[in-house]
């Protein structure tokens, strides 16, 4: 079992003719993800790395009914693109791309209110992958293997050391969700954590956050109410100098929320272990 | 992109928002000249940083002779690391009511939000804390803008209803920097009631989205280039790198935000102080992070280099290959400590050793080594000799 994704999720890559989004779409096909066809417009009707590309998303979930979607599009059209996958029904929107302008996601996610069957992870995040199953996105298959642990972080390269880690160890993990750094992004550690808990197949959690906003709170406030996962939090950032703030709007809006001391007090507090450093997540996890 | 308070106002003037008379000055002597042209002036240091009044950055001149001194005090005065590069001179406000005014970006909401309070000036964040209910707030649709019958609620919402037309008509106006200029932040606060009724932006924070600064080419060309900042990012920045200035001593490469951060982290736990940071991305190529190693070298503080890189992409005995070759390059000869996690890490970590580079078992234990190293008295800006710069 796991959440999100698995090896009967059907596959849209946008921007499948891009290199980004060939050279991922091939490491996804290893691992044997469905994918079942691309997007590039003005390039419908041609196939690449033996899947059909289309022109539009509305055409591609018509001729392949698929249900997930991962965009490698460039940071200007991104925007457009997760709308689109929503629109043409894709209910798992993955998206890749780093550098979208906040003002485009905030209209993105107001936009999504009207799918409420579609969830958006991402984006400038590395997808998710399922070990043994599938993936969308740019995590390496080889720091997983699949198990118990879920696994739902901010940071591409660290939760690759951290899967790593887990691997060497023997403890595999069920679904690995990088749910990106972005200010304004889809999913939530809380939104994750919720799928996590009603998966059988998950019996362990490790969650990688980072300074900034309080989606860490949040979930740790869920977890506090009462969770049948083993869970290890870090942390990062817990030194990082304070940005040289400008205005009060900011400082109105967030309190005291967002610091690192803040997060990992909220996490205690909840029953989670919190980790130092990276190197203690195995041992608290066992 | 953070723009300084007269290029604020330059871009609320254009949206039609009142500003006071003002001119900006780089010499006492332009300073004089503000004040023949306005009368008794505030002297405001230009720095993108707040609490520039606390930090004597705002002096009131009554004479042309105040206004030329406050100038030559202001004009290179390091605010909160910022040397001011210039003031700006603006004619003295006849003050009746103070305002708050302020959209930012709620990121908990995934919104914008509207935030408007009888109770302005520089105080506004403790009235946040202590009496939130004096803050009305609004989210107003990414797609359509506030409402009138919205910003009305909010006006009285306020306790503002005596102001309601003029302040619905200015938030109105505000409002275009957020889908005109991708504006993060637009502040205005105080926002001012003059004694005969008009109402000017006294202060004004305007943050620009630097991820949409490919469609606001004009601001970056009229704005980017008044404030020197520090010369190590600008050239990082050339080179497509992320770049942070710290106060320490030693300088970390990392892949990815998270583990630059983690490794600044372990650092400190470490008892070392980091000199700068720089961020190569997701990837780990060779030529990428010669370039990092390169601009981490420019700054004369750094005394030992911590390389933390996990080899996504790259394979471990590529990314080593590529580290001794940016090493040798460079003609590095301060201590390095790396530490590589990833395909081939073996391989990797074997290539180092041949090379005179000791490899860090884990992040931690290369975060202690470089400390050690950095902290040891036969380190100099040389480094140890017969050792070949090695960790």
């Amino acid at each position: 079992m796991s959440i999100l994704l698995d090896s009967s999720t059907k596959v849209i890559v946008q921007g499948i003719t891009g290199r980004e989004g060939g050279f991922h779409t091939e490491q996804m096909q290893v691992l044997g993800t469905k994918v079942v066809g691309g997007t590039s417009p003005g390039k419908g009707g041609t196939s690449h790395l033996g899947v059909p590309v289309f022109n539009t998303m509305a055409d591609a979930v018509e001729a392949t009914g698929a249900n997930a979607s991962g965009i490698f599009v460039p940071a200007p059209f991104a925007a457009d693109a997760i709308m689109e996958a929503a629109a043409a029904g894709i209910t798992l929107i993955v998206c890749i791309t780093e550098g979208i302008p906040i003002q485009d996601m905030i209209r993105v996610k107001d936009f999504l209110r009207g799918y409420p069957g579609a969830r958006l992870i991402g984006a400038n995040c590395p997808g998710l992958i399922t070990p043994g199953q599938a993936k969308i996105g740019i995590i390496p298959q080889r720091i997983t293997a699949p198990g118990f642990v879920g696994m739902v972080s901010r940071s591409g390269t660290l939760t690759y050391e951290v899967g790593s880690a887990l691997s060497a160890a023997g403890m595999g993990q069920s679904t690995i969700v990088g749910i990106g750094g972005d200010p304004v992004l889809g999913m939530t550690f809380s939104d994750v954590v919720e799928l996590f808990e009603k998966d059988p197949a998950t019996t362990h959690l490790v969650l990688i956050g980072e300074i900034g906003g309080s989606d860490e709170e949040r979930a740790a406030e869920l977890l506090a109410r009462g969770s049948r996962l083993k869970a290890v939090a870090f942390i990062s950032g817990r030194t990082a100098p304070e940005g040289k703030r400008m205005g009060h709007a900011g400082a109105i809006i967030s309190g005291n929320r967002g610091t690192a001391k803040s997060k990992e007090e909220a996490f205690r507090k909840a029953g989670v272990a919190v980790a130092e450093t990276t190197d203690e997540i195995v041992g608290l996890l066992r | 992109m953070k723009l300084l308070e007269y290029q604020a106002k330059e871009v609320l003037a254009s949206l039609g928002i009142a500003i006071p008379p003002g001119m900006i000055a780089r010499s006492a002597d332009e300073a004089g000249a503000a004040f023949s042209k306005f009368g008794p002036v505030a002297v405001k240091a230009q720095v993108p940083v707040g609490g520039r009044g606390k930090a004597g950055g705002i002096k009131l001149a009554k004479t042309a002779d105040e206004a030329r001194r406050a100038a030559e005090q202001i004009i290179g005065m390091d605010i909160k690391g910022f040397k001011v590069p210039l003031v700006y001179c603006e004619a003295a406000l006849d003050i009746d009511r103070e305002i708050y005014l302020g959209f930012t970006v709620d990121r908990d909401a995934r919104a914008n939000i509207l935030m408007l309070s009888a109770k302005g000036g520089m105080d506004i964040e403790q009235v946040a804390e202590e009496s939130p209910d004096a803050i009305a707030r609004l989210y107003p649709n990414p797609w359509r803008g506030p409402l009138d019958f919205e910003l009305a609620q909010l006006v009285y919402d306020a306790d503002l209803g005596d102001l309601a037309r003029p302040l619905m008509v200015l938030m109105k106006k505000l409002y275009r920097a957020i889908p005109d200029s991708d504006a993060l932040t637009a502040e205005i606060n105080p926002l001012v009631v003059t004694k005969s009724g008009d109402v000017i932006a006294g202060d004004a924070k305007l943050e620009i989205d630097d991820n949409a600064a490919w469609r606001h080419k004009e601001l970056e060309q009229r704005y980017g280039s008044v404030l020197e900042g520090d010369p190590y990012e600008a050239e990082a920045k050339k080179r497509g790198l992320t770049y942070v200035s710290l106060d320490g001593d030693i300088g970390i490469v990392g892949n990815g935000a998270g583990l630059c951060m983690s490794t600044l982290d372990l650092v400190q736990r470490a008892g070392g102080r980091a000199a700068n940071f720089c961020d190569i991305g997701g990837g780990a190529k060779a030529e990428v992070v010669e370039n990092a190693l390169a601009v981490i070298l420019m700054n004369p503080k750094v005394k030992g280099v911590l390389i933390n890189v996990f080899g996504g992409i790259t394979r471990g005995d590529e990314v080593a290959k590529g580290i001794v070759t940016a090493r040798d390059n460079l003609k590095m000869k301060l201590p390095l400590v790396v530490r590589m996690s990833g395909t081939r890490e073996e391989e990797g970590r074997e290539i180092l050793r041949q090379n005179g580079i000791e490899p860090g078992a884990s992040a931690w234990e290369a975060a202690k080594k470089i400390v050690e190293f950095v902290s040891s008295p036969l380190v100099g800006r040389s480094g140890p000799k017969g050792r070949g710069g090695a960790g």
